[in-house]
């Protein structure tokens, strides 16, 4: 069972391998497709992020509004993919960890070895179950977009497993390949 | 001639979104409990169970099992002898809007396709009306996703590519989606018409009931043998690899064109939600 605490640090990156489940422990932030642009933006106006990613953690998802009591609603993870054109300048600013689902295109995978990162999968629409692993959740920015604000959250070990690690592992290729018995044709 | 009040439409809706949202239906659980103990792979067989144990907290405690609650599709099959004292479409998005606002239920609709903009209660819904003999209005709700609805298309297929070209179309398109869509899925394959009715006819076969069987053999036939093909491709539950890769193939038919062979794939994610009500 693998622990990490954010901001996580070079040397437990360095150390994941597809097929592990990381359980995480700390602050994450949430981000999807809207909160991404804006993000990219500010890079391209020249101007500096208004978090610090160094060492960080952005989950993919989108929650629902929390029910009174709750610290969040569902909170499942969405398709990563969505945020490939927009992962690369957040990388380069030090972004190290992003979990979603599904997999992404060969041109994100390259950029996120280059820059010693890691990819992890949460199991998508299993939003209830995953909010139970959230304690705190508040939004930090862009408050208007919602669904889509980015939200920091507090959470207790939070499960997902290595998707895509830094040494090129890459645990869909391998899985898929031990079940598949129709090839598909050209 | 029978009187039908908006009102009880609107509440209607509102009804049956929630209860979609959040109760995914013993029918399919049990569905989903078969999948695990035929599940070969071990990663596999732990999603499976991570997502039976998240509809279960859902269903017990009243809170949606997925974060995207989707954009609402509203099918309404019309009785002829109905009468309605006003807007139909509008009752519709206002059980919608309260629901979405009330239920504590995700907006994730926009204002405009290009300009974004979150229209902050969930409407529009996608709207399909039929008319019917009776006197009667039948509502089937869906929240549909964005995860899956992304990964379905509509491909105009030719006559000559016959069965083989739509069984090969729909092995690629399942294949290439991964853990997009969120698998087990069901698919829902809408074949002839047109552009639009094959897409139609797609949709409207994901809101047959998962244990049904196909009246017609020709496609009863072609469902079994995708189910299979499907499952043999080892995509798995959520794309970790496995056997589970689709729980149900639903297909439906219509006369098209000597041209053409329109088919159209519809995929719905392991959150298959539908209810309808008869009012």
């Amino acid at each position: 069972m693998i622990r990490l605490h954010t901001p996580v640090k070079d040397s437990d990156i360095k150390k994941l391998k597809a097929g592990d489940i990381v359980y995480f422990n700390g602050t994450i932030f949430t981000g999807r497709d809207a909160a991404h642009q804006r993000l990219v933006n500010t890079l391209d106006k020249g101007e500096k992020l208004p978090i610090d990613f160094h060492g960080q953690v952005i989950y993919y998802t989108g929650p629902t509004p929390a029910k009174p009591g709750r610290p969040i609603g569902s909170c499942g993870p969405t398709s990563s993919y969505r945020m490939d054109a927009y992962s690369t300048p957040l990388m380069k600013e030090g972004l190290k960890v992003m979990i979603g689902k599904g997999d992404r295109g060969a041109e994100f995978i390259h950029d996120m070895i280059q820059e010693k990162g890691v990819y992890l999968q949460a199991v998508g629409g299993a939003g209830a179950l995953l909010s139970r692993k959230v304690k705190k959740s508040e939004v930090v920015l862009y408050p208007d977009l919602g669904a889509e604000a980015i939200y920091k959250l507090e959470v207790e070990d939070f499960p997902a497993i290595v998707t895509y690690d830094m040494h090129g592992g890459n645990l869909i290729v391998d899985e898929v390949k031990k079940y598949q018995t129709k090839q598909l044709e050209d | 001639m029978r009187n039908v009040d908006l009102g009880l439409i609107t509440k209607t809706v509102k009804d049956l979104a929630l209860d979609a949202n959040c109760e995914i239906g013993k029918s399919f659980l049990d569905v989903l409990r078969e999948a695990i103990k035929k599940e070969k792979s071990e990663i596999g067989k732990n999603v499976l169970e991570q997502i039976v144990e998240n509809d279960e907290i859902a269903s017990a405690s009243r809170e949606p099992m997925c974060q995207d609650t989707g954009m609402v599709v509203v099918f309404l099959e019309i009785g002829y002898d109905v009468h309605l004292n006003g807007d139909i479409y509008d009752a519709v998005n206002e059980g919608v809007r309260q629901a979405y606002i009330e239920g504590l239920l995700r907006k994730s609709v926009t204002k405009h396709p290009i300009t974004r903009g979150n229209s902050n209660d969930n409407t529009p819904a996608v709207i399909h009306t039929k008319l019917v003999p009776g006197d009667q209005i039948k509502i089937t709700l869906a929240p549909k996703g964005g995860g899956s609805e992304n990964m379905s298309l509509v491909k105009m297929l030719i006559p000559s590519d016959g069965v083989p070209g739509i069984k090969k179309l729909v092995l690629h398109t399942i294949f290439y989606a991964g853990g997009k869509p969120c698998p087990p899925l069901v698919v829902g394959i809408g074949i002839g018409g047109n552009l639009e009715k094959s897409a139609m006819i797609a949709k409207e076969a994901l809101m047959r009931d998962i244990h049904d069987i196909n009246p017609d053999p020709v496609l009863e036939k072609l469902e079994r043998e995708l189910l299979d093909e499907i499952n043999e491709l080892g995509v798995g539950p959520m794309g970790f690899g496995g056997s589970t890769t689709a729980l149900a193939v639903k297909i439906a038919a219509y006369p098209c064109h000597i041209a053409s062979l329109p088919v159209a794939i519809n995929i719905q994610c392991h959150a298959s939600r539908h209810k309808t009500s008869i009012i």
